[in-house]
């Protein structure tokens, strides 16, 4: 009990840690600049501290519970004996690996629908939009995208192509969906790439990629192993700017069915 | 009447957490099939998630979100370009540079820079290089933040800015040592923290609130989508310098 009260108390305080330099920036330019007094300061206050305790929690339950079985389970799913090839074999196909994707796609689904940054921007949009977007529809749009994308990182892991042509692709189909998409959502959806990987999706992603890049015979882990996050932040673009597109055709069908 | 709203909010952040477990109790025990391991350490830790997913939207609806608007409406009204910008900057380089997740990534980067011989190997060494790319990283999100302020002012739609940095990003990925484009690509993706990305939402939604001729829809978004893209560019630049 002493053990986890002192493990706690340690997670409190990188938290704390963490949030130094905001607290001074925003009391800094609060009492300096502005130079006003913040309007119920003690409400304000309770709520930062329901914030910080609310990230100590989430992060040590995440390390007593979710970390070290997802990692557990990406170095197991990635073991030679797992797949049943053996560790001297050099080409190995692509389709071995069927359920590295398959849990790569699911963990990347699971982790970002409780992805607390997320949750935070769909709140947001949900409220300015006046319920037009759905926090929950967004939410599962980016969930879908993070999942295509892992899965795609993990395939260019497997095969080794390089991420640059991924990349590039990438970007050049968000460029021509950008063109036809409805102005309103472009923000939101370029915003939620970078909103999707933080605390919870970061760390299982990462173990998932030098896991395999370790295993895969030809890759480098220090190489290859990264690229997963990069995957994750760009394909949520593309899933929300195409749920917006989706969205607004069917819109525009059922408006022009009903005379 | 607020013990309800708790629960309520409980119960909505234990369904959030719900597809995790499923999906790590599936894979465990029909495709890797090994009995789970520390079942009350799962329990207690899961517990110890909703509980703190539950404080977390709370203090954001009461804290977070608050401040960043008040903040935006206070510069709005004071109407100092050069203060917000400077805040803007503090905002992300502050969040930045603390972020563990950054930590993480630019260690791993320097033992990558070491193995690859890109720099001198031992701990000292590794050390500058790790603490140079997490400056970089930070100094790339407080101008990425300051950047994406100025555009909600001036009103440029944000499509040109974006299509342009990734033209950067493309341009530059050849003339980039191969070691580093990985990392730099993922260096995009870990910047924005859980506290920094409510704060900066908030801020780029009250500016274009506060300011006229301004849509919080269109104009109030873009930010986090600034921290995600320049460190992309800075960091790829750090590794053609050193």
């Amino acid at each position: 009990m002493i053990d986890w009260m002192s493990q706690f108390a340690l997670v409190l305080l990188d938290t704390c840690r963490d949030i130094l330099p905001i607290a001074v920036t925003i009391i800094g330019f609060q009492l300096l600049v502005i130079r006003k007094p913040v309007v119920h300061p003690k409400k304000m206050l309770i709520g930062f501290i329901y914030v910080l305790l609310g990230i100590a929690f989430f992060l040590e339950g995440l390390q007593m519970a979710l970390f070290p079985l997802g990692t557990l389970m990406a170095n197991q799913l990635t073991t030679p004996e797992f797949l049943g090839i053996s560790p001297t074999e050099q080409n190995v196909a692509w389709q071995t690996y069927y359920w590295v994707y398959i849990f790569a796609a699911s963990i990347g689904f699971a982790t970002t629908l409780a992805e607390p940054s997320l949750l935070a921007v769909a709140m947001k949009a949900e409220q300015i939009s006046g319920g037009t977007i759905r926090a929950w529809g967004l939410r599962l749009a980016v969930s879908f995208g993070v999942a295509f994308g892992i899965a795609l990182g993990a395939y260019r892991i497997v095969t080794g192509t390089e991420l640059y042509y991924f990349i590039l692709t990438g970007y050049i189909i968000v460029i021509v969906q950008t063109l036809f998409s409805p102005k309103l959502i472009i923000g939101l959806a370029y915003d939620s790439g970078g909103v999707t990987t933080s605390t919870v999706t970061v760390p299982l992603v990462t173990a998932l990629g030098l896991g395999l890049a370790s295993t895969v015979p030809g890759r480098n882990p220090l190489l290859d192993g990264f690229g997963l996050i990069a995957f994750a932040s760009l394909c949520p673009i593309m899933a929300v700017l195409g749920y917006a597109q989706i969205a607004q055709w069917l819109n525009r069908r059922s408006l022009s069915s009903k005379p | 009447m607020l013990k309800n709203a708790f629960i309520k909010q409980l119960f909505s952040s234990f369904l959030d957490l719900v597809p995790i477990l499923a999906v790590v109790l599936v894979f465990q025990v029909l495709v890797i099939r090994q009995p789970i391991p520390d079942v009350g350490n799962l329990i207690v830790g899961t517990l110890f998630v909703v509980l703190g997913l539950t404080l977390f939207v709370q203090g954001l609806e009461q804290s977070l979100f608050p401040i960043g608007e008040s903040m935006a409406y206070a510069f709005a009204l004071k109407g100092s370009v050069f203060w917000l910008l400077a805040f803007a900057f503090c905002l992300g380089f502050g969040t930045t540079v603390a972020e563990p997740a950054l930590i993480a990534v630019a260690q791993e980067a320097a033992n990558i820079a070491a193995k690859a011989g890109i720099i001198q190997p031992g701990n000292d060494a590794i050390n500058d290089y790790a603490l140079g790319l997490r400056l970089t990283v930070a100094l790339s999100v407080g101008i990425a933040i300051s950047i994406g302020v100025l555009r909600i002012i001036r009103g440029w739609p944000l499509y040109y800015l974006i299509i342009g940095g990734y033209c950067g990003v493309i341009a530059m990925t050849p003339f980039a040592p191969p070691e580093i484009i990985g990392i730099a690509y993922d260096s995009g993706g870990v910047t924005t923290s859980t506290i920094t990305v409510p704060l900066v939402t908030a801020l780029g939604v009250g500016l274009a609130t506060a300011i006229k001729g301004r849509n919080p829809m269109t104009d109030g978004f873009g930010l986090i989508a600034f921290a995600s893209l320049t460190p992309i560019i800075f960091v790829m630049a750090y590794g053609m310098l050193i």
